[in-house]
């Protein structure tokens, strides 16, 4: 008999072989649930790799208070609906100073409502490993991360330092207060992420497919009009626009693209047509070169 | 990934099938190595330039970025798309591997783009562990350096079978045949002993495209194929599927009390349900009750998935455990020989102790001999102390624990560990599995269905250890004769270990140093568990000075079955009844280590049964110990 697995099988195996990996050596694991598309697809694998158990550790989402409200609605009803541990971890001082992305620019922005407040949140429940859904596709510097990626006491990286990981042995030793930040989705690709959706199945923010929806141009981005805290400038007019999302993030800071992508399978399409890259859509990693990277020593994921 | 045309997809079953065809692509996993400035990054960016995987933005910023840091002049710098750290674009070098992922109609890659300076030795070996096919890139213009030799060497000691020698920049040679083919010869000649299966050179030149995924016309001699149709066609073995089943236990999963799972991924062969399984460390068998996985229960799986499988029997198994196949097993051993690549600024030593990782599994390890450090230029054999930073040799290890595994030439998966330090927790060395050592070698514990039970019960009786201990001349190999005629008449099934006569056979090779009386107990300690396996009454009648070893002995068997009888003759006695005349001798100096004499004799504190011969006869003593064994159970 000859089996020759599929391309996206031997991928689903990588990711619940370091599943188990992670669950196996540490304490006290947690995973990052950002409710983006990758989060999905991570979510359905923590899901597969410990069937007929349920994944033993919780899912954590950091609120920056300024997610798309959808995507609120969308985690609470995965939450619910599948029953794992949600932990929603939000930068109080932040929230007191009122720190937003239109006053306080992108950068302090997401250093203060994203980075500070996962620091913040892996301290308080001291966690010894953090899941999380980036890709090595996704950016340069992610390329060079490692798949169990070591973080110090600080939480920072340091890219000119990382351990080596031969084969699939992964060194899970670390000292009190270091962590290990683990990308079970390292070897996907964007076309990986959607093939697999659609293969599986998974559920996904409705903002991923094209609808009518209110937007205005804003730095030659299409933001979305989510709530009234969206300040109108002079000249700008709220439009109707058949809209949708390729990442998600916070909205003022990202980017609707125009489409007419109301299935998976035209997502598809128009994925493997597009000119340009999914971070296109991102304000916060075009604001200087190699702002992941400095992001990411800083303790972003 | 622009470069599907729009018009190669209609509609929702355009994008299935196209879909369908992604996933019967095979994926190719291949390295760029060689030394510094050889093009390595450029050739990656080139790569995936050609294949139209840049998107316009990162084009965009690639053409900034070219102005700002590029090494290439005026025009577009490649390497910068592969080059993602700062400090890699500031100083113009790579100094970590960057994995990148493309797609042509005919199947995926993932490059795994490796820096070329020694220091970062470690992180080109990161990258070569998943590789299938090596690109040794060489600037034609400096031809074979150390570092190409040294990437070769490794790419060789991790396993990969092919090699593609880029002869890079040709275009600053003047496209010239014979530079060329000097570089092929010379890189053939070296590369003979590294055993690869396939060295195919080409000429080209990333930053202008020549051969790179275009047949260049500059260079018309050349009829090879491109870089790209080479990797687009070449075949690389996999591991069989009708190699034998290996399963390294990852994680035992445990929801409640009905269900006891142990998942893993299959390293080796497949399994289907019903079929028989061997614990390889316990060679406990069993077999496969359920193949567990979100999707439903398979029937079979196969290396590469990932499952969690559910045993009929419940057998002791726990990570690092593998289940394998009962007719090819794995070794299980705690010495053996291997390739070593040292990652760490501290050098290797023989003696120091570490934590050897493999997939699973873990123990403590120390290198007990540095057999050779491999030259890197020369890849003579040289004596080594210790195993400096990016330095590759050849040890013997030893573990705390036997571990199963296969050499790493039949397995990747199973023959493959790393070293961590115990202090710092840094990686500090990858190790390839040659082959057990002799010593250690392949014994498998055999779960045998007749058991010592079953055997006792045919022979009607309980089995025992009778360890006589006492001096030289106390008496123990009379009483010890007596008994057994004994038992004998009653119908027992008994031997005699007695302590002269095993000297003659089994320990003739032991003296009577402290380390060969522990041994000499060792020995004739395990005999005796043997015979009381057997189901045999077994009186040993051994001097055994030592408490130490006793209790060892002591430990060996089931409990209860260990009757220690101390013959009890004080020491001027035995001296006087010197039935041997050694008493005489030593006393004269003539013996040396004479136990009561100048060697110690260390006697029983808590004995099961204490003789004291004085004033008995052999025949009183026993009746005592018959009465005592009767009210034990024994006869």
């Amino acid at each position: 008999m000859s089996v020759l697995l599929t391309h996206l099988q031997r991928l689903e195996a990588e990711a619940i072989h370091i599943f188990r990996e992670v669950a196996a050596n540490f304490a006290n694991p947690v995973m990052l649930y950002s409710v983006g598309k990758d989060s999905s697809v991570l979510m359905h694998l923590a899901m597969k790799a410990f069937y007929p158990a349920r994944p033993p550790f919780p899912f954590l989402h950091i609120d920056t208070t300024w997610k798309f409200r959808e995507m609120i609605v969308f985690r609470d009803e995965m939450a619910a609906k599948l029953g794992f541990e949600l932990l929603v971890h939000t930068n109080q001082d932040g929230v007191r100073r009122n720190i937003n992305p239109f006053d306080h620019g992108s950068n302090n922005y997401t250093h203060i409502m994203k980075t500070v407040a996962l620091r913040e949140a892996l301290d308080k429940y001291r966690f010894d490993a953090a899941f999380g859904g980036a890709r090595r596709d996704e950016e340069k510097s992610r390329a060079k991360e490692r798949i169990f990626s070591f973080r110090n006491a600080q939480h920072a990286w340091d890219p000119k330092h990382q351990r080596p990981e031969m084969w699939k042995i992964y060194n899970t030793r670390i000292a009190s207060g270091e962590s290990i930040r683990v990308f079970p989705l390292s070897n996907w690709t964007e076309l990986d992420i959607w093939q697999y959706i659609l293969q599986e199945n998974i559920p996904i923010v409705p903002l991923y497919f094209a609808k009518q929806r209110p937007v205005v141009e804003r730095d030659g981005m299409l933001i979305l009009v989510d709530d009234d805290r969206l300040k109108l400038r002079q000249d700008e007019v709220i439009q109707n626009r058949m809209v949708r999302f390729r990442t998600l993030g916070c909205y003022p800071l990202t980017g609707a693209i125009d489409s007419d992508a109301t299935s998976l399978e035209d997502i598809v399409g128009e994925m493997l047509t597009a000119r340009t890259s999914e971070r296109q859509g991102r304000l916060i990693d075009r604001d200087e070169a190699g702002s992941m990277e400095k992001k990411k020593r800083e303790g972003y994921f | 990934m622009r470069h599907i045309r729009a018009n190669e997809i209609t509609g929702s079953d355009g994008i299935r099938d196209y879909l369908a065809a992604q996933e019967k692509k095979s994926l190719l996993r291949f390295l760029t190595c060689g030394s510094v400035d050889d093009g390595k990054s450029t050739l990656i960016g080139r790569l995936l330039y050609d294949t139209k995987l840049i998107f316009d933005d990162q084009l965009a910023a690639l053409e900034r970025d070219s102005k700002k840091h590029g090494t290439d002049g005026s025009g577009i710098d490649f390497a910068l798309l592969v080059d993602g750290l700062e400090a890699e674009r500031e100083q113009g070098i790579t100094i970590d591997v960057a994995y990148r992922f493309f797609a042509t109609p005919k199947r995926k890659f993932i490059a795994a783009d490796a820096p070329g300076h020694e220091q970062y030795t470690r992180n080109m070996a990161t990258g070569a562990s998943t590789a299938d096919v090596a690109v040794v890139l060489i600037d034609a213009r400096q031809g074979v350096l150390v570092q190409t030799r040294r990437h070769s060497i490794i790419a060789s000691l991790l396993g990969i079978r092919h090699v593609v020698l880029a002869v890079n920049k040709i275009d600053l040679v003047g496209f010239d045949r014979k530079v060329f083919e000097q570089i092929a010869s010379t890189y053939a000649a070296f590369a003979s002993s590294l055993g690869f299966a396939s060295i195919t050179p080409i000429p080209m030149s990333a930053r202008y495209g020549d051969n790179v995924t275009k047949r260049s016309d500059r260079m018309r001699w050349y009829c090879g194929p491109t870089l790209l149709d080479h990797l687009e066609s070449i075949v690389v073995d996999a591991i069989p599927q009708s190699a034998p089943f290996r399963f390294p236990v990852q994680y035992v999963n445990r929801p409640n009390l009905d269900f006891r799972g142990f998942a893993g991924t299959i390293a080796a062969g497949s399994i289907g349900q019903g079929d028989e399984v061997v614990v390889a460390q316990s060679g406990k068998v069993s077999r496969i009750k359920r193949i567990v996985t979100h999707d439903g229960d398979l029937a079979r799986a196969v290396e590469g998935q990932a499952v969690t499988v559910v045993l009929e029997d419940e057998v002791e198994v726990s990570r690092g455990n593998m289940l394998v196949a009962p007719m090819a097993r794995p070794n299980v051993a705690d010495q053996f020989a291997a390739n070593i690549i040292w990652f760490d600024e501290h050098a290797l030593l023989p003696g120091r102790s570490y934590i050897l990782h493999t997939e699973t599994g873990q123990a403590g390890a120390t290198v007990t001999e540095l057999k050779y450090r491999i030259d890197v230029n020369t890849f003579s054999h040289q004596a080594a102390k210790g195993l400096e930073l990016n330095e590759v040799g050849v040890c013997n290890i030893s573990t705390q624990a036997p571990i199963p595994f296969d050499a790493y030439g039949e397995n990747r998966n199973t023959g493959s560990f790393i070293l961590i330090d115990r202090m710092t927790n840094a990686t500090v060395a990858a190790g390839m599995i040659l082959h057990p050592l002799r010593r250690a070698t392949n014994v498998h514990w055999q779960v045998l269905d007749i058991d010592r039970k079953s055997r006792a019960v045919l022979k009607g009786q309980k089995p025992a250890v009778l360890w006589f201990t006492g001096l030289s001349g106390s008496g123990k190999s009379t009483i010890a004769n007596l008994l057994e005629k004994k038992l004998y008449d009653a119908g027992k099934h008994t031997y005699i270990l007695d302590g002269d006569n095993v000297r003659h056979g089994l320990n003739r090779d032991l003296g009577f140093t402290e380390a060969d009386r522990v041994e000499n107990i060792r020995r004739v300690a395990e005999v005796a568990r043997l015979m009381a396996d057997a189901g045999l009454i077994v009186l040993v009648s051994f001097i055994s000075p030592f408490r130490a070893e006793r209790q060892m002995a002591r430990e060996l068997m089931e409990p209860g079955e260990f009757v220690e009888v101390f013959v009890d003759t004080p020491f001027e006695e035995c001296a006087k009844r010197d039935p041997k005349g050694l008493y005489a001798r030593a006393l004269n100096g003539e013996i040396k280590n004479f136990t009561g004499v100048d060697s110690p004799y260390e006697a029983p504190q808590n004995a099961d049964i204490h003789l004291k011969t004085a004033g008995h006869s052999p025949q009183d003593l026993v009746e005592v110990l018959e009465v005592r064994l009767r009210r034990g159970g024994y006869s």
